[in-house]
């Protein structure tokens, strides 16, 4: 399996071609006791896109996440992360699955105890064989990337939520994942912290080829920084739109998928 | 010397350049770290080739980019290898964070300690005369109690922990028989053991268990679920609402406490006398003869004795674990160190109050 590189046409610039499918979801159907949160969902994400899964609150944006990455099991259906099936792998082969994404959750979810620093560094001494000198190293950078180097001596305690995020971003990144999974990065920042989150995903994407999933209902971010998304509605019970979300605001005649874009009352 | 570490990843080094070639992933990095920052470190000026270099992670940037710092020159990297070098660069530009510095002072952490302490106290004093104001005024308007609030604590603080009492004070009992057997049976004084323990369990153990059944059970828990509501802001909520979070969280709970304390304390010494009775009875004394021996010396003040002060246990207990909860701090530790601070403070305070009840009773001739 190679990693994710970028591919781009000549000339087109502005328009990148993405790799093969690193993610196939199939028929996938989430249900909590009897309520079924949606039915039938299936979708691919290409190597190096940047995929946002959208929608309203409650229409089961972060269970299909969870579901994605192991934590809960579909009803129905499968995913396949990087050609592996997530739900009938185990033992070393999930291991080596898990290796290869990084997950960034809502609230950050850094452990309090550590600094910023050792938040980072910790799956590297746990998966990797990296000198100690060499792991320091490493999170610094990872750090820098996500433009928190001034703070790595700090505790998570003593950082604001929009730096709780970018944190939670450079742990997820300490293993160079071939895809990122952000639980809704943007939320409960201000614009400006948030168009910074916006820009870094961009970055990171077009430099170092990373896959983006990411699940947010903001729509500046994800006009700014998808390059093709579904949404998900909670009264359909399922999937309403697919496609790059600039197309979908513009033409699309689902009335829902309309209102969501123009922040109309449904 | 050349070196080959791996087929697809290698570093070859001649003279004073070093060929690095493949892709320079994260396993990588970890494998050549070492090999490649010694020969960095040797020759300085080491001439460091990418030409054959087909990608690089972050991981790998650094790796490069150490060895640059350590004095090696980088040459032929490909546009796509360049990038991520110098956004890597980019972020390992700033400086370095200062650790963190411990100094060692004695002076003024105890001085540190004493004023904390002295704080303390006085937020204890401040909470206690809050809570005897709420106490009162419930006296005067007993509607402000919620009873609906106060059977849920009783169920949870009382009925739910019966099981537990009964076990504890079960064992209790058997192993205060036993023990106490084995040096009377040298002096053919078996026949006293239902005195000892009778006197030992309505007085002292069964309050003092039923106290740390209660300061393990339910004192930690209101620290917990208080401590998780202080740190959601959910008591800041309450008091900008107007609603006094001592008579709508703490007042259900003492009272709680100090209700079912008595009776965790009279099944607990029950179930130890059952206890006892069953050990005496494998002994070879019957029934009548403990009952006999029971009711020649422990009289109803005895057991009244020791009710009335669990009434008190159970008043510090809660109030100390309510305490601890709307005190805790901030971060995610903030919660367990209430739970912690709750049960033992609760402890060392039935403790103490047993103690201090001791005298009471002895100064009253009971």
């Amino acid at each position: 399996m190679t990693e994710p590189t970028l591919l781009r046409r000549p000339g087109e610039a502005a328009k990148p071609v993405f790799g093969p499918a690193v993610i196939v979801a199939e028929d996938l159907t989430a249900r909590f006791g009897t309520n079924t949160l949606f039915r039938n969902v299936s979708f691919e994400v290409k190597r190096g896109e940047v995929f946002v899964i959208l929608g309203g609150s409650g229409c089961g944006k972060s269970s299909l996440l969870k579901l994605m990455i192991g934590l809960v099991p579909p009803a129905e259906g499968r995913v396949s992360i990087l050609g592996t099936d997530v739900w009938s792998t185990e033992g070393a082969a999930r291991l080596d699955l898990l290796k290869r994404i990084g997950v960034m959750w809502q609230q950050g979810a850094l452990f309090g105890s550590q600094t910023l620093l050792e938040n980072v560094m910790m799956p590297l001494a746990e998966h990797t064989t990296l000198p100690a000198a060499a792991r320091e190293e490493v999170a610094r950078a990872k750090l820098g990337l996500v433009g928190l180097s001034e703070a790595a001596a700090r505790l998570p305690s003593e950082v604001s939520g929009g730096m709780l995020k970018r944190a939670g971003i450079a742990r997820a990144l300490a293993l160079d994942p071939a895809i990122l999974f952000l639980d809704e990065p943007s939320a409960g920042l201000d614009p400006i912290t948030s168009a910074g989150l916006d820009e870094l995903i961009r970055d990171l994407s077009r430099s170092l080829g990373t896959t983006f999933v990411v699940v947010t209902h903001e729509l500046a971010s994800i006009l700014a920084i998808g390059d093709r998304c579904i949404m998900l509605d909670r009264e359909a019970k399922g999937m309403i739109a697919e496609g790059d979300p600039r197309d979908l605001r513009d033409h699309s005649t689902h009335p829902t998928v309309r209102a969501f874009f123009r922040r109309e009352a449904a | 010397m050349a070196k080959q570490a791996q087929a697809s990843t290698g570093l070859e080094v001649s003279g004073g350049a070093a060929l690095l070639s493949g892709r320079v992933d994260t396993e990588a990095a970890a494998r050549l770290w070492d090999p490649l920052m010694a020969e960095a470190r040797k020759a300085q000026g080491l001439v460091l080739d990418l030409s054959k270099v087909e990608a690089v992670d972050t991981t790998g940037a650094t790796l490069v980019l150490s060895a640059e710092a350590a004095g090696a020159r980088i040459e032929g990297a490909s546009p796509p290898v360049v990038a991520v070098l110098d956004r890597v660069r980019a972020a390992l530009a700033a400086p370095r964070p200062k650790p963190a510095t411990y100094r060692f002072s004695p002076v003024s952490g105890i001085g540190r300690r004493v004023v904390n302490a002295g704080h303390n106290l006085l937020d204890a004093l401040g909470f206690v005369g809050e809570l005897l104001v709420v106490l009162l005024g419930t006296v005067i308007r007993p509607h402000r109690l919620r009873f609906r609030e106060l059977l849920r604590h009783l169920d949870e603080a009382g009925t739910r922990a019966f099981g537990l009492a009964v076990l504890l004070g079960s064992l209790l009992g058997v192993i205060l028989a036993f023990q106490s057997a084995i040096p009377l049976r040298r002096f053919g004084a078996e026949i006293f053991v239902p005195n000892l323990v009778g006197i030992s369990l309505l007085r002292e153990l069964g309050p003092l268990m039923a106290g740390v059944v209660l300061a393990g059970r339910t004192g930690s828990a209101y620290a917990a679920e208080l401590g998780t509501m202080t740190v959601n802001e959910e008591v800041a909520a309450l008091r900008i609402m107007g609603i006094d979070p001592m008579a709508l969280l703490v007042l259900p709970r003492v009272l709680a406490g100090m209700l079912v304390m008595p009776v965790l304390s009279l099944l607990l010494t029950l179930a130890g006398l059952i206890g006892m009775a069953l050990i005496m009875g494998m002994l070879g004394f019957p029934l009548t003869t403990v009952t006999q021996q029971l009711g020649s010396t422990v009289t109803v003040g005895d057991m009244l004795g020791g009710l009335f002060k669990s009434l008190f246990f159970g008043l510090a207990i809660a109030g100390i674990g309510c305490r601890a909860g709307l005190g805790a701090g901030r971060g995610p530790r903030a919660v367990g160190d209430a739970a912690t601070s709750a049960v033992v403070g609760g402890i060392v305070a039935i403790v103490l109050l047993d103690g201090g009840f001791a005298v009471l009773y002895e100064r009253l001739g009971l």
